[in-house]
């Protein structure tokens, strides 16, 4: 199976990424870079963390336009399952792939710590293998991580349980302490209609070996794995 | 031709610079001062025939990417 990993300018998570899906998993990995047009046979395709185009203008406003943003577009319309972390979520909001816009953290911090994360929902190729309430404890580093949008797009994304990541604390609770920048319903990641598009603004792949401090991240990328794996073999059995 | 385009966030959004930035100005004994809301500046250099058509295209560009419609609102002016 093969994890294809697209490289921004300015990307700083590929390589964890890669290491994950590679090391890790013991999957093929690849990284292809913005300006190219094609994901190379991808399976799975993680839009990595980072600072793309230095963040300016806005989070991921420019990343969106770059060539390879048409081949991904392509690949999430035809149900391929996208992974867009941290600023890969920004990017993927911007994109209009997913719904909704970060805003600067509400105490102007960058935060970079290990928060809790809990798993709302499990029908998405990325969280198929947790369990419904399994909180998670994995890292966030961003500084615009404020996810923000219309009351009609929240309560449609409540309405149609595409909230799939809640900040929480250790015992699950949605608390305003600890929530780190302020979003709306404690929102930590969300899916797209088609479910295969997942954004959130922690970092599993941070988190995917004890040595790391947590592996608690490994399971979004074990889920895919058992996700793509199964409908292999039912694309398979359906030729 | 030059096109001024002022991108600042929606009424409904919280702005948390600007919060911290009247928060700052109350300290300094600025009590005239109300809400303060930041935003973004930006100056075009535009080759257009007419004044309507900078406009036009400095309002499509910041539909496409110097406003993010899902936060932010613009106006244009054209010089």
């Amino acid at each position: 199976m093969k994890f294809t990993v697209v490289v921004f300018p300015g990307s700083n998570c590929d390589h964890d990424a890669y290491h994950t899906a590679k090391h890790v998993l013991g999957q093929e990995a690849e990284f292809v870079w913005h300006k190219e047009t094609t994901l190379k046979g991808a399976d799975v395709v993680v839009l990595p963390g980072g600072f793309s185009h230095g963040d300016y203008l806005r989070t991921g406003a420019i990343a969106r336009f770059s060539p390879i943003m048409t081949a991904v577009a392509q690949f999430a319309a035809a149900g391929g399952p996208v992974l867009g972390i941290c600023n890969g979520f920004q990017i993927l909001c911007e994109a209009g792939l997913l719904p909704g816009a970060m805003l600067r953290n509400r105490d102007l911090k960058f935060h970079c710590e290990h928060v809790g994360v809990r798993v709302d929902e499990t029908d998405t190729p990325f969280t198929s293998l947790a369990t419904k309430g399994q909180v998670l404890r994995i890292p966030i580093a961003h500084g615009e991580g404020n996810y923000f949008a219309d009351a009609d797009v929240i309560a449609d994304l409540e309405s149609s349980r595409r909230v799939i990541f809640r900040y929480c604390d250790s015992r699950g609770q949605t608390t305003d302490d600890a929530n780190p920048n302020g979003s709306v319903n404690s929102i930590a990641g969300i899916c797209s209609q088609g479910r295969n598009v997942v954004g959130l603004m922690p970092h599993p792949e941070r988190a995917c070996e004890p040595v790391l401090g947590s592996a608690d991240g490994l399971v979004l990328f074990q889920s895919v794995l058992s996700q793509v794996a199964a409908h292999g073999e039912m694309r398979t059995a359906a030729s | 031709m030059k096109a001024r385009v002022f991108v600042t966030l929606k009424p409904s959004v919280f702005d948390p610079q600007g919060q911290t930035i009247a928060d700052a100005l109350h300290s300094m004994g600025y009590a005239g001062i109300g809400d303060v809301r930041q935003g973004k500046y930006f100056e075009l250099d535009v080759t257009a025939k007419s004044a309507d058509q900078a406009r036009t295209l400095a309002s499509e560009v910041a539909d496409k990417l110097l406003a993010n419609p899902v936060i932010e609102s613009y106006r244009v002016e054209i010089e």
